[in-house]
């Protein structure tokens, strides 16, 4: 068990010719992804790397079944990529790109929660792995270990530091999710802890958080409730006010989405919060001997 | 992207928001006659990006078009000094406005709302200097209601937000339009935020907005190319705004350990790191995914324009970006700018070992986790 993804997901790349997208879709493949499809308009009938590409994203569901669709396509275009997905009935979409406009991403998350029927994951995400089964996104898949924990996060590269600590330290992963760095993603964190609540196969939850915002501290409020333990680490406890932090919403205004905020929230909330990103291993052993 | 004042009063006013008739002037001879053309009685305004101006002396009522040209003439070229902005601005034009008599002032702002995923829009009959108190002290006083992101905002929106906001009811009417035009203008042009403070009722009765301040979606100037072009980089740091021309994320700490990693969040943590250990981070800066030797070159050239920086961390999780071709970006940039100053290096994941040969004999310190970098180039630097 995991979530979102697992060894039977079908994946759709749309932007699978364009450099980001052909590059990390050979990665994918080689990770064992079950890449299905790819589109490029204009560049149906070709074959990429044994993937047959298609025109529209309907097309590629109607002829190879795929279920879940990722995208590179550059950020003038992705939400009509996304709109595009979720008209051709995938519930499932990871979207990779950095850079949306803030007024698209408004209009295209309030549109599939309104409609219900397409998960958005991101956009500025690195993606979703469930180890060993489905590397949906453009993370080093070996640093990965299946495993019974999960993790959710807003910031690529963090992710691999501590998961690479984890796999180290013996903790493997059930699914590892990329929430991404914009003020507006399509799946927050509360949505995925409730998620990993309910997988039978998750033990504990690593949460992964940055300043912006107060999602944290939502996701907090849900802790409160869980009965698997969770561990948490909030990057940007030196940041100053009104900078922003590389990623979009990775931004203190005033006194709202402070680091201190959220490590307060998380710790009220019974979560182990970790100082160091290198004390993640040890917090998960004494939730797990704890519990 | 920050609009100056003039740029976002020309914005509003084709929305149909009523502004004060005003020109910009580049010379104090072109402020006078913009003052006579408004009769003598005006406001001159320095366009700068910056908080408090008016406290810094940047902006002054005057009765006759002489004494503005005048003070117009002596204020270009200075550069004004606030709170906000210690380093100063340099003020390259003004605004000749004609004065608004003011009877009440009122709030008037349209922004995102994270928590919601919504456009919001926010209100108050208490206007003017201390609306961030009024916010503090007083958080009824602003009344607020989301745009539908389908349907944009509703006429009993509308209504029930100038009650809650105790708008006087002659005022409302007008207050209602002013509103729509400003969610129009908002969406329209991918705004980041407007705002209206003061937005003045005056004693005969008109609504009009004295100041006004909009700031466009750095990610959707692609669709706005005109204000694209206008861009001021003025209010950046100039080592921020030379990061920006190179596309590369950085921002200036104002420590001096020179920071550089890849991915927000690790460099974010980095900063934690060194600050934890006592040292004082000089910047923040993001290689990005990816990067080529070349790239990594551009970044510690970036740094080093800092000329109080005293040692460099470079901590690299490498997913995408190969560490051996940040370390051969590392070595031929410190050769090439003959960088004297201590530099320690934590490189992990894809190619690291490989990332790690090239450096080995190198003057760069290897540190194994970043934590070990932290107190390494702490150590070094302070030495």
């Amino acid at each position: 068990m995991a979530i979102l993804v697992d060894r039977s997901t079908r994946v759709v790349v749309c932007g699978i010719t364009g450099r980001e997208g052909g590059f990390h879709t050979q990665q994918m493949i080689e990770y064992g992804t079950n890449v299905v499809a790819g589109v490029t308009p204009g560049k149906g009938g070709q074959d990429f790397h044994g993937v047959p590409v298609f025109n529209t994203v309907e097309e590629a569901v109607t002829k190879t079944g795929a279920d879940a669709g990722l995208i590179f396509v550059p950020a003038p275009f992705a939400a009509d990529s996304v709109l595009e997905c979720e008209g051709a009935g995938l519930p499932f979409v990871t979207l990779i790109t950095e850079g949306v406009p803030i007024h698209d991403s408004v209009r295209v998350v309030n549109k599939l929660r309104a409609g219900g029927t397409t998960r958005l994951l991101g956009g500025n995400c690195a993606g979703i792995i469930t180890p060993g089964e489905c590397k949906m996104g453009i993370m080093p898949g070996h640093i990965f270990a299946k495993g019974n924990v999960g993790m959710v996060s807003r910031s690529g590269t963090l992710t691999y530091e501590i998961v690479w600590e984890m796999t180290r330290a013996g903790f493997g992963q059930t699914t590892c999710v990329g929430i991404g760095g914009d003020p507006v993603p399509g799946t927050r964190f509360i949505e995925v802890m409730q998620m990993f609540e309910a997988d039978p196969a998750t033990e504990a939850v690593v949460m992964v958080g940055e300043i912006g915002g107060s999602d944290e501290e939502t996701a907090a409020e849900f802790v409160k409730t869980m009965k698997k333990p969770v561990v948490a680490f909030i990057s940007g406890r030196t940041a100053p006010p009104g900078k922003r932090m590389g990623h979009a919403g990775a931004i203190v205004s005033g006194n709202t989405g402070t680091a201190q905020s959220k490590v307060d929230a998380l710790l009220a909330a019974g979560a182990r919060v970790a100082d160091k990103t290198s004390d993640v291993p040890a917090l998960l052993t004494a939730a797990f001997q704890m519990a | 992207m920050k609009l100056h004042e003039y740029q976002s009063k020309d914005l509003l006013a084709r929305y149909g928001v009523p502004v004060p008739a005003g020109e910009v002037a580049e010379n104090g001879a072109d402020a006078k006659a913009i003052a006579e053309k408004l009769g003598g009685k005006v406001v001159v305004k320095a366009q700068v990006l910056m908080g408090g101006r008016g406290k810094a002396g940047g902006v002054k009522l005057f009765d006759d078009a002489v004494s503005a040209g005048e003070f117009a003439q002596n204020l270009i070229g200075t550069t004004l000094k606030s709170i906000q902005n210690p380093a100063g601005m340099l003020v390259e034009r003004v605004l000749v406005a004609e004065l608004v008599d003011i009877a009440k002032e009122f709030y008037v702002a349209v922004l995102l709302d994270r928590a919601a995923q919504k456009h919001l829009v926010m209100i108050s009959a208490k206007g003017g200097m201390d609306i961030e108190e009024v916010a503090e002290t007083d958080p009824d006083a602003i009344a607020r209601c989301h745009i539908d992101p389908a349907w944009g905002i509703s006429d009993f929106q509308l209504r029930k937000l100038v009650a809650d906001a105790n708008i006087p009811v002659e005022a409302r009417s007008q207050m209602v339009s002013m509103i729509k035009s400003l969610v129009k203008a908002y969406l329209e042009s991918d705004a980041d935020m407007v705002e209206i403070n003061p937005c003045a009722w005056t004693p005969d009765g008109k609504l009009i907005a004295a100041d006004a301040k909009v700031a466009i979606d750095d990610n959707a100037l692609f669709r706005h190319k005109g204000y694209a072009a206008t861009a001021d980089d003025s209010a950046e740091d100039p080592i921020e705004a030379e990061a920006a021309r190179r596309g590369i994320a950085y921002v200036r700490l104002g420590g001096d350990i020179g920071i550089i990693g890849n991915g927000a969040g690790l460099v974010m943590c980095s900063l934690d790191e060194v600050s934890a250990a006592g040292g004082r981070p000089a910047d923040f800066l993001d290689v990005g995914g990816g990067a080529q030797a070349e790239r990594v070159k551009s970044c510690v050239e970036l740094v080093m324009m800092d000329e109080g920086v005293k040692g460099i961390l470079l901590n690299i999780f490498g997913g995408i970006t190969r560490c051996d071709e940040v370390a051969k970006g590392v070595l031929s940039a410190l050769d090439e700018l003959e960088v004297k100053i201590p530099v320690v290096a934590r490189i992990e994941g894809t190619a690291a070992e490989e990332g790690r040969k090239i450096l080995e004999g190198s003057r760069i310190v290897p540190a194994q986790t970043m934590q070990e970098a932290a107190e390494k180039i702490v150590q070094l630097s302070y030495a």
